[in-house]
């Protein structure tokens, strides 16, 4: 079953990317900020002496969960009933949102709080709890600012990070209530403002909504791992806790929680540990919400998961360090991936999980760098992945005749071949020796006026390597 | 030892100097180079532009092409990297290939590799009197480790002037089909690259793919303030101090 929500992009990437490289600020917002986190990420990552065996580690503790997903959420589900929780299953994004909704609505609750959650901006929750009539408040700042700013996140860790301080503070003064004309872009100042506002919705809440970075099967534990400290409100102070995690979170016992409590902060936020780990583990009398739900959804993940090379992206723990070292991000910015999981990533989860759309351009968005896969604390092979996807698209289109395909074709037909290969290097060669006076071609014709839009092309030498060698 | 040469599609057609360079070097150091004739491409911009079938062919070629030498030396990095990277994988399922393959594919080796690595060398006895930056390219950085093993062999160069690149090991934004399909990304790309070059004021941008080098090239040539010239380091490492 394929996933639905706001994983499907509506354009093709290259047009969307066309309209944000227009964007100049954008562009120099991203480079600051990804660089910054990216050279944190660096120093941290570079103090760890084991840190490839942490990461091979990570990998096979989350090879070794998928290989065996069925079972493992069987356990969990048991251990979290037992522990006071509901469990509930979501196949895709339209079924996720119809459970909260119900949840919510049986509460009464007008207005919930939020926890910062991939899960439920994935599955498009708040837009399904707005047209319920139910308000809903991102606690996490930079998710607020998006969310004041009626935006859409643009990155996995930082959904503001295409803003700068001056455009925070205009956003503040114009949407958020009770805050003046004479509110600085001092960062204290702003978090100040955010504070205020923030701690009446905390008070106020009957029902908190998160997500999970881990679920632990053996004990039906969640765990969110924050920096602010807003998540943990969100996560103790209401009556009533829903929880939306994606299948592939679980982990087998706590044992295993040791490895990526190393690997994610650092990876993520360039610290060696986050502020606040929150753990809960169904209803504790006196203690916490009192009603716990847990919504456990697929919503394509079960397609991936049948790709023996594609599920690779489902080890992934949404640190967001293959996003911050991605010169294609760094130029586009996440809107352009059409997702809310973009970056290197977003190319190979988000196609997997929907299967068709405009999301079949996100594979070529990459130049196949490379710094992708070095920077992955769980190694996902994102180039091997980005390759072996579009291998899958020219297949499925195989039978449809294309001008790229005839090229290809021919290509390989006088490569394969040292005569036919030998020959065509000559005609090259003599064909464009009448234009060799003029130095480089400057302009070529559709479609390798792609090439020449922005760059000059060499012409050949008189003499190709084989007919050098061949006289010598 | 039987070294063999495989010169790549790119440099036999719009870069033999590269390939003589390469076996200029090796000759001077007293090996004999061979170049077997039957080799073509390695199947890169097919199997990585999602053509495997069409890749195949190629791959079968160059393993039938190269098997028996000790070692096979191509003066590109991405190349060597879609040898030793990729083939094993595209090889599975089929044990003639993959045995080929695994005879094949741990012995062919980037330039620098074979210098550094296979013979021991770091020193050719070039002299090449000029200013050059180098832009390590990134599946020599990255797919085959090449770490620092151009750069030892440029050091040793007389006359020759290193200048640091700024976010060196930034990608060019080439690509293969990304520098066409995704044009506009990759040309904002290559805009920071050009403009890291023309920091350095380097005479020469070097790098160990001529593709990648094409790419920055066709780019500083449009700029109007750019001076430097890309040039493949193994054509440095050939020369012996006249004025290329």
């Amino acid at each position: 079953m394929n996933g639905t929500g706001n994983i499907v992009a509506l354009r093709p990437f290259p047009d969307a990317a066309r309209l944000e490289l227009n964007d100049q600020q954008l562009r120099t917002n991203l480079r600051r900020a990804t660089h910054t986190i990216r050279d944190k990420r660096l120093r941290v990552v570079g103090e760890v002496d084991d840190w490839e065996a942490l990461r091979r580690a990570g990998a096979a503790i989350k090879d070794d969960v998928l290989a065996r997903l069925p079972e493992l959420l069987e356990r969990f589900e048991e251990s979290a009933t037992r522990a006071g929780a509901v469990v509930h299953w979501a196949r895709d994004a339209a079924e996720a949102c119809e459970i909260v909704t119900r949840l919510v609505t049986g509460t009464a609750a007008r207005e919930v709080v939020k926890v910062k959650s991939m899960a439920t901006q994935e599955i498009g929750l708040n837009e399904a709890l707005e047209a319920a009539g139910i308000e809903a408040t991102e606690t996490d700042l930079a998710e607020l600012i998006v969310q004041l700013a009626d935006d859409t996140p643009s990155h996995i860790l930082v959904p503001a990070i295409h803003y700068n301080r001056s455009q925070i503070r205009d956003i503040f003064r114009s949407r958020m209530p009770g805050v003046t004309d004479g509110l600085t872009d001092d960062p204290p100042a702003l978090a100040e403002a955010a504070r205020r506002h923030l701690r009446a919705k905390f008070l106020s809440a009957t029902v908190g909504i998160s997500g999970a970075n881990f679920a632990i099967a053996e004990t039906g534990t969640l765990v969110v791992v924050e920096s602010e400290g807003n998540g943990r409100m969100c996560l103790t102070l209401p009556e009533t806790l829903i929880s939306v995690v994606g299948i592939e979170k679980i982990l087998p016992t706590f044992s295993e929680l040791e490895v990526f409590l190393q690997l994610l902060p650092r990876s993520s936020t360039g610290e060696r540990m986050n502020p606040y780990t929150s753990m809960w583990t169904g209803v504790t009398p006196g203690d916490g919400p009192r009603t716990t739900h847990i919504v456990l959804v697929d919503n394509g993940r079960t397609a991936t998961l049948a790709d023996e090379i594609g599920r690779q992206a489902l080890r992934c723990i949404r640190c967001s360090a293959c996003l911050n070292v991605c010169p294609v991000y760094e130029r586009v910015g996440g809107h352009a991936y059409g997702s809310v999981y973009p970056g290197p990533i977003g190319a190979i989860l988000s196609p997997q999980l929907t299967s068709s759309g405009a999301n079949s351009t996100l594979p070529y968005a990459s130049s196949l760098c490379g710094a992708c896969f070095d920077a992955c604390p769980v190694r996902i092979n994102i180039p091997e992945v980005l390759v072996h996807l579009r291998q899958k698209g020219v297949d499925a289109k195989r039978g449809k005749p294309s001008a790229e395909r005839a090229a290809f074709v021919s290509l390989s037909w006088i490569m394969r071949d040292r005569r036919r290969y030998a020959a065509a290097l000559r005609a090259a060669r003599r064909g464009s020796a009448p234009l060799r006076g003029r130095g480089r071609l400057r302009r070529l014709p559709w479609p390798a006026s792609a090439w020449t839009d922005s760059r000059d092309v060499p012409l050949p030498p008189k003499q190709t390597f084989r007919e050098w060698w061949a006289k010598r | 030892m039987r070294i063999a040469l495989f010169i790549t599609c790119v440099n036999d057609l719009m870069y033999p100097d590269t390939g003589r360079a390469v076996v200029s070097v090796l000759e001077r150091l007293g090996h004999t180079v061979d170049f077997p004739e039957a080799q073509t491409c390695c199947g890169q911009m097919h199997a990585n532009s999602g053509y495997r079938a069409e890749a195949m062919p190629m791959v079968r070629g160059f393993v039938d092409t190269f098997r028996g030498y000790d070692a096979v030396v191509a003066p590109s990095g991405s190349c060597v990297a879609m040898v030793r990277d990729s083939y094993p994988r595209l090889a599975l399922g089929d044990p003639d290939l993959e045995s080929g393959v695994a005879e094949v594919a741990p012995r062919t080796y980037e330039f620098a590799e074979l210098l550094v690595d296979v013979l021991g060398v770091t020193d050719v006895g070039a002299v090449f009197p000029h200013t050059v930056t180098y832009h390590p390219t990134c599946h020599g950085l990255r797919m085959l480790r090449l770490g620092d093993k151009p750069l030892t062999l440029l050091r040793a160069v007389g006359g020759l002037e290193l200048r640091p690149l700024a976010s060196a090991e930034e990608c060019c934004g080439f690509g293969g089909t990304f520098a066409l399909k995704n044009a506009g990304v990759s040309a904002a790309m290559l805009a920071d690259k050009c403009g890291a070059v023309d920091a350095t004021g380097a005479e020469y941008v070097v790098a160990a793919d001529n593709s990648c080098l094409t790419h920055i090239g066709g780019g500083l040539s449009r700029r109007a303030a750019s001076t430097a010239k890309p040039i493949h380091y193994a054509e440095i490492l050939a020369s012996t101090g006249s004025a290329s």
